[in-house]
């Protein structure tokens, strides 16, 4: 029974489910290029796949950047009140 | 009789009962009714000068219609009803009254003719925003309160030297296209950039929109930065350099916010983000780029108004403003949940939403005039704007842990207020064709394409992935991250301290030396001055008449000489 302290949508089993979904709805974006073509513009954007693939590095690269630069920037949440 | 009037006087007629009514049903009903007629006004305007007057001899424009001035104009409006609606029930009177003054102020900027009364409305918003801010009522919010009305009176100068320059070169004041050729024309694009939040100075917005109250920060996240979008697109359509400083804005605001902890501050640093888009449409400057920067405004002040007043709602539920302490919240703010959620697909440009529709012009504006790196760059930050505020946003507030607590969901009118504008946000997803006429040039643009409806979700659904994989990376923790304003919130104070340290020696040496020199003149003085000074002492009166004698037969010579 779903109680706010016992929800459904937290089970482990749900988790699992939901991430098999996602991968398998990942998966058709990528294979639906088959059937739908997509027209690229500047010929790269054109390649099987290119959306997912930059899609994914552009944000790998920017997480990283946001790491990188945190380690700068970062400082305690009362940096200005002290 | 409309025709004539400028809208933004139904507004100021507003708050001016607002700040007179005490009862406070009829206060809420003139706060949502005065945006209403306002909007009635905006559409009785028709193109071209309708009001003209004068101030100093020089001639004002005051009222000047236009498609895209009518555009802002209008959702302008509705943002200040809906906003009323979310509002009423919890903001302080003075929050009421100084929002509906700073939606004028917007609103007269849509329909200034001249330089001059762009102005007067520009500072309005200046100052009635500044009190939105301090409706906070916090320490924070008042010391966040002062440095944002610092940074817009500043911008406010700058922006009229600028006019000033160019009614002195030019003899006209009128709002027409420009390019930054000249110290005058740098200065109103700078002084109107400083308003759009552009670098070094984005950090104004991050700094003072979070600390506003939860109704306060909605009102915010609607009118200064997209006046300035506004302007731009009036004033600088096709300036080269704003590509640049757009482009810098998109990845800033993604960045800083992948960092930040603060819930309302994520969704600040993705408005400089979401400005940014706007900011390289109007640098590519043409028909396609300028209606997608206007699509995108429109589309963009209901999405980011919506994800603050879902933010709003968590945070004056739960009281805790930061994503390390809320999580889980989904089990009893369903609504808060959903309607969050429609905000972060829309802001994120997921197809079916109002952010495809109108976000993708700019890349295809990009794609028509083979600004290769240009349209690349936009979609690497399109995947990056699903990643911190797609998902990050609802992620983190609504999911992640279940932080225990368990608020109740949206009173009535803020329920209302954030169904509306999720409603819309799909609307114009599937329906843009009701947007696309009001834009200022006519639409070629088919925005459901098979293959690029793909192309997005392959993007945003990886970048998705990304995001879950690196999870652990993600984690916020209970840190801000410094910006720019550190020059000014630590640099200064710092600066005055060491330069007062370095200087104690030099400024004590001299004083010293100060001291000797002013002490040996006073022995001097009162060696010759004194009682017993040869100047000073008293003589007997012999020698003194001998004295006068002397100098008579000395005078009597000379006579005689000369």
């Amino acid at each position: 029974m779903t109680t706010p302290d016992n929800h459904w949508l937290t089970r482990p089993a749900t988790i699992r489910r939901l991430w098999w979904i996602g991968s398998i709805l990942l998966a058709l974006t990528v294979a639906l290029q088959w059937l739908i073509p997509i027209k690229g513009h500047f010929g790269v954007d054109g390649w099987f796949g290119f959306g997912a693939a930059f899609g994914f590095f552009s944000c790998v690269l920017m997480v990283f950047a946001a790491k990188l630069l945190g380690k700068l920037l970062k400082r305690p949440e009362d940096y200005y009140d002290v | 009789m409309f025709e004539m009037l400028p809208p933004a006087l139904a507004l100021i007629a507003g708050a001016l009962l607002t700040f007179l009514i005490s009862s406070k049903g009829l206060r809420a009903a003139v706060v949502i009714t005065a945006p209403l007629i306002c909007l009635y006004m905006i559409w009785q305007i028709p193109d071209g000068v309708v009001l003209r007057g004068a101030f100093l001899g020089y001639p004002l424009e005051l009222v000047e219609g236009s498609p895209v001035r009518r555009l802002f104009a209008t959702i302008f409006a509705i943002m200040a009803a809906t906003g009323a609606v979310f509002a009423f029930n919890t903001a302080r009177r003075t929050e009421l009254v100084a929002a509906q003054f700073y939606a004028a102020g917007a609103i007269g900027v849509c329909f200034a003719g001249d330089l001059l009364t762009l102005f007067v409305y520009w500072e309005l918003m200046a100052l009635f925003s500044t009190v939105v801010v301090w409706c906070g009522g916090t320490e924070a919010a008042r010391a966040a309160g002062i440095r944002y009305a610092i940074m817009h009176l500043l911008g406010g100068v700058v922006l009229k030297v600028g006019i000033e320059g160019l009614m002195v070169n030019t003899g006209s004041l009128d709002i027409r296209p420009l390019l930054a050729t000249d110290f005058s024309t740098w200065m109103i694009l700078i002084g109107i950039l400083i308003n759009a939040a552009a670098p070094p100075v984005s950090a104004w917005l991050s700094d003072a929109y979070p600390t506003a109250s939860p109704s306060g920060s909605v009102f915010l996240s609607a009118f200064t930065t997209k006046t300035a979008i506004l302007a731009l697109i009036l004033l600088f359509p096709g300036e080269p350099v704003l590509i640049g400083v757009g482009l810098f804005m998109v990845f800033y605001g993604i960045i800083y916010a992948l960092l930040e902890n603060d819930i309302r501050r994520i969704l600040a640093f993705s408005i400089v983000n979401q400005v940014g888009f706007m900011v390289v449409a109007v640098g590519i400057g043409t028909e396609m780029a300028i209606n997608g920067a206007a699509a995108h405004a429109f589309a963009h002040i209901i999405y980011k108004a919506l994800l603050f007043m879902s933010a709003g709602v968590v945070v004056m539920r739960t009281g805790k403003t930061l994503c390390t302490d809320v999580g889980g919240l989904f089990r009893t703010m369903p609504v808060t949940m959903v309607c969050g959620v429609i905000g972060a697909l829309a802001i994120s440009s997921f197809p079916l939403t109002s952010g495809f529709t109108t976000k993708t012009m700019i890349s295809q504006a990009a794609m028509d005039e083979s600004l290769v790196a240009v349209y690349f760059l936009l979609a690497a930050a399109s995947a990056g704007v699903f990643l911190h505020a797609g998902i990050k946003f609802p992620w983190f507030v609504f999911f992640q842990k279940d932080s225990g607590l368990r608020p109740k969901d949206a009173p009535w009118n803020m329920t209302i207020a954030m169904v509306f504008f999720a409603g819309l946000c799909i609307l114009l997803g599937i329906f843009p064709e009701l947007l696309y006429p009001l834009l200022p040039y006519a639409v070629d643009y088919v925005p459901y394409k098979m293959g690029k409806v793909l192309m997005y979700l392959q993007l945003l659904l990886f970048s998705g992935l990304a995001f879950f994989l690196l999870l652990p990376w993600m984690q916020r923790t209970r840190t801000i991250s410094l910006d720019v304003d550190w020059l000014w919130r630590r640099g200064l104070p710092a600066l005055a301290r060491i330069s007062a340290r370095l200087s104690r020696p030099l400024i004590s040496a001299g004083q010293q030396r100060l001291q000797s020199l002013v002490g040996s003149a006073g022995n001097s003085i009162r060696n010759t001055m004194g009682s017993h000074g040869p100047l000073g002492r008293s003589w007997e009166i012999g020698t003194t008449a001998l004295w006068i004698a002397l100098l008579l037969m000395m005078y009597v010579v000379f006579y005689y000489l000369m």
